[in-house]
């Protein structure tokens, strides 16, 4: 990739200034690391998505009819388990957040950076570990890994599954760790907190949870294993264990871990409605004070997934109304996106019309939520493609489409190259329509009783028309997935050379060369200026109107 | 109500009705929600379209805003709360005098035993208009116990017990699943719940013949040697049972527990987990030395001789008791 982003003239970047393996693999320049990151997450973020297209043609007839029960097994297992760990968790903060948060505050790196390139390693060693999993011949314990039945009763790679979760996390944990001091320390002069854009406020709170809550999956995954291999009787029922208490480790990160997915994404909606809008954001410290909101809350709710588990009555009362505390916030930033755009100035690029998506799915995503925290209806559609289909509104209709969002709003920035505007919106387009084909009539589905990791559904083939269609969409997802992964490839030989500011965007990273040279600045800047001061900036969004 | 709208699932339960009222009310809500928030962002979006020398107003915000978008949204929150809140109480509180029918999931089957003796296996029949009460163990990994048509699940765990009741109100046939993910044949494990009126269910039982569960758990009691402790007197080296299910047991340790399934379960697989006041820690444990079958007896049997009390608490069959009013 080094070399296709060559003829910006003589001027030296970030990205020509050195060539070889070697100046990328032993790089502390937190842009060169993002671009790792970015090429490690997509090969993951193919993989996981070819799992899932298995997964829908097998679901297309009743029947178990194109693979074996054993490897639809494996194949949901791996889908959850490459995209949560290995691109969900790591896609916005590893890639966007590493590109972007020091430039936005005004400094030349990130305040660790040999840190930074210690935590793509690990995050490489896990997926090494996990690619290993796959091809010794895969796992099949559900990304939850359950005990006692993945530590009793399985006979696949679950220790090695483990262990890829296990230290993909502390990759997770140091980037986080590395966010939180660079934003207390590294800001420039006049970079007040309340001057950070909301896109470096989601990070913070963000990193608030990588670094809180991911000790303790890690912690759980390798109870598991050790449970496995030495029988220690943490989990095991017969051995004086309790399989609760691994649920309870278990999604007290896990549940957490949604909001490591969906914050960042609210981060970058918010600093594309802006552009587009060519507005303040509406509401900025409540927008910034429900960030924190949802990750503080974030924490209290993690039984939620346990109503049918066998927790006690109260414990439900408990976490069903703490649940709805969190959809609180989740609320205030839906309607301050709305209102943002209330008498602007509105454009309709590419990443203004995945912030539309963004900002419908993560809608639906939020409001089918409530009816999971509500206690009796929890108990019919939980475990049921109900849950299926609400949690992809949440991270593939919102946290994927924030990805692609930030990564058409930045590209120019990231490669000094424009993609082309016209296939940008058809893929939106795309991507925008097959999602809600696949994933509507799940909810249906679900709530007529389909229970989720169901192979075979030929006693009751009543689910099939439901299931036909959720393929159809899934297919057409496909395409609206591989064509920004192609044309942001030939972007970067053929594309249009970026400007500085293709957008007229505010922000402390427009103000500098695309792409950037290697420390960002040449100059110290100051900033005497409120985040989004789209009143001092000129109007117009120059490119392809 | 909704009995003709395609692809809703069948309802033949007093919990479905409830809940499907509540899912009504959400499905209307988060319409109206989803409408406004779409309309207002296509009005928006076409309504303030960038036009040449039209500027933005800039807005900075609004506190009488944010609170009013807080307050109201929290308000109807609370509301779908407290009413998914009385639903589940309802569904996690067994009626008194419901039937009773003991349930072991294994991978991959549903093992049904009725306190007549009567014993299924991935079928289960029951009669309209009766409340009945799952008692569930699991024999290796977490199941689930699902039937859609009445809106009800409960994991089923091993080591434990876990409890999930329903009244049926229309005949038919419907689905049993297992919703937790268990294994290879996860979607394999499935089954019917047969609902059937109480005459038909009457023939279905049949003339008898089979020995009922409590009676089996007696016998046990005997040959397992239980009985030579556990006297019906007040000389036995063990507790007195008679009358013991659903009374407060004080312990050796000051804490007083109620005495329920889990209580008797648990007293026979690790009997020194809880010690009664006053006794010594002799008993041996009972751990894989009996199935999960025949330690249902023994509970069933417990329970028996609490029903010689004043309270009829447990151990009811559904044949025993004259069908209740929808």
């Amino acid at each position: 990739m080094a070399t296709a982003v060559v003829e910006t003239g003589e001027r030296e970047t970030y990205l020509n200034k050195e060539y070889g393996i070697k100046s990328w693999l032993l790089t502390v320049d937190h842009k060169r690391i993002a671009l790792l990151y970015l090429m490690s997450i997509t090969f993951f973020f193919f993989i996981g998505g070819f799992f899932a297209l298995l997964i829908r043609l097998e679901l297309l007839t009743p029947a178990g009819d194109l693979v074996e029960a054993d490897t639809y097994n494996k194949l949901f297992t791996m889908h959850g388990m490459v995209m949560i760990f290995f691109f969900l968790i790591p896609a916005v903060p590893a890639v966007l957040g590493n590109f972007l948060i020091p430039i936005m505050i005004g400094a030349k790196d990130l305040a660790f950076p040999r840190i930074n390139l210690l935590s793509w390693y690990l995050y490489i060693i896990g997926g090494i570990l996990m690619v290993y999993t796959i091809l010794a011949g895969g796992v099949d314990t559900g990304w939850t890994f359950y005990p006692p039945l993945s530590t009793e009763f399985l006979k696949t790679n679950v220790v090695t599954a483990a262990l890829a979760v296990f230290v993909s996390g502390f990759s997770s944990i140091l980037t986080g760790l590395n966010f939180i001091v660079t934003i207390h320390r590294m800001r420039a002069p006049g970079m007040t907190w309340n001057r950070l854009p909301l896109f470096v406020w989601a990070h913070y709170a963000t990193s608030i949870i990588q670094v809180l809550g991911t000790p303790v999956v890690a912690i759980a995954v390798v109870l598991v294993a050790l449970e496995r291999l030495f029988h220690l009787g943490i989990f095991n029922p017969t051995l004086g264990g309790d399989p609760l208490l691994f649920q309870h480790l278990f999604w007290f990160y896990s549940h957490p871990a949604v909001y490591i997915m969906i914050v960042p994404g609210m981060g970058i909606v918010s600093e594309i409605v802006c552009c587009f809008s060519r507005k303040r954001i509406f509401g900025y410290k409540a927008m910034a004070l429900a960030l924190v909101g949802i990750a503080v809350v974030g924490f209290l709710v993690w039984a939620h997934h346990m109503f049918v588990a066998g927790i006690s009555l109260y414990a439900a009362l408990i976490f069903s109304l703490l649940s709805y505390f969190v959809a609180v916030p989740s609320a205030i930033k839906v309607f301050n996106w709305t209102a943002t755009m209330y008498k602007g100035s509105i454009t309709y690029q590419t990443p203004m019309l995945y912030a539309f998506g963004f900002i419908g799915l993560f809608t639906i995503g939020g409001l089918t939520g409530l009816f999971l925290a509500a206690l009796g209806v929890d108990v019919h559609v939980t475990d049921t493609y109900f849950v299926v289909a609400h949690f992809h509104y949440i991270m593939v209709g919102g946290m994927v489409m924030a990805y692609l969002a930030g990564m058409h709003f930045w590209w120019p920035k990231i490669s000094g190259r424009m993609y082309p505007e016209g296939w940008g919106r058809l893929a939106a387009l795309l991507v925008f329509v097959g999602f809600n084909l696949t994933f509507f009539p799940q909810f249906i589905l679900g709530y007529m009783g389909m229970p989720r990791r169901y192979w075979d559904y030929s006693k009751a083939p009543e689910f099939q028309i439901l299931n036909v269609f959720s393929t159809a969409g899934a297919t057409i997802l496909a395409v609206g997935y591989l064509l920004p992964m192609i044309y942001f490839l030939w972007s970067m030989r053929y594309g249009k050379p970026a400007p500085d500011n293709p957008w007229n965007a505010a922000g402390l990273e427009w103000t500098i060369p695309s792409p950037p040279s290697t420390f960002n600045f040449d100059e110290q800047p100051v900033v005497t200026w409120e985040a989004y001061n789209y009143d001092e900036i000129k109007q117009e969004v120059p490119v392809a109107h | 109500m909704l009995q003709n709208v395609p692809f809703w699932p069948a309802r033949a339960s007093t919990t479905a009705n409830n809940v499907d009222a509540l899912f009504t009310f959400l499905v209307v809500v988060s319409t109206l929600m989803t409408v406004l928030i779409f309309t207002l962002v296509v009005y928006f979006a076409v309504r303030y379209r960038r036009r040449a020398g039209q500027r933005a107003e800039q807005i900075d915000g609004s506190h009488a805003l944010e609170i009013t978008w807080s307050i109201i949204p929290f308000c109807v929150f609370m509301v779908f709360f407290v009413w998914g809140a009385v639903i589940y109480f309802k569904e996690r509180t067994p009626p008194q005098n419901s039937a009773e029918v003991y349930t072991v999931a294994k991978q991959w089957m549903w093992k049904f035993e009725h306190m007549e003796g009567q014993r299924e296996i991935n079928e289960l029949h029951v009669p309209v208009g009766r409340d009945v009460k799952m008692i569930m163990t699991s024999q290796d990994v977490i199941h689930s116990f699902y039937v859609p048509a009445f809106r009800i699940k409960q994991d089923v765990i091993p080591g434990r017990y876990t409890v999930a009741w329903f009244r049926a109100t229309k005949p038919g046939t419907y689905h049993l699943f297992c919703a937790e993910y268990c294994g290879t044949s996860h979607s394999g494990m499935i089954g019917s719940v047969v609902v059937m009126e109480p005459k038909d269910y009457e023939a279905w039982m049949g003339g008898g013949g089979n020995q009922p569960l409590a009676v089996t758990g007696e016998k046990l009691f005997s040959e397992l040697g239980c009985v030579t402790c556990h006297r019906s007197d007040t000389q036995g080296r063990g507790p007195n049972l008679v009358g013991l299910y659903g009374k407060p047991v004080l312990l050796e340790d000051g804490r007083t527990v109620t005495a329920d399934e889990n209580y008797i379960r648990e007293s026979i697989v690790a009997p020194t987990a809880k010690i009664v006041h006053g006794f010594k820690p002799i008993m041996p444990t009972f751990q894989g030395q009996i199935s999960d079958e025949q330690l249902n007896a023994l509970v069933a049997y417990v329970k028996s001789l609490g029903q010689s009390q004043s309270t009829e608490t447990g151990g009811k069959s559904m044949a025993a008791a004259t069908p209740q009013p929808q």
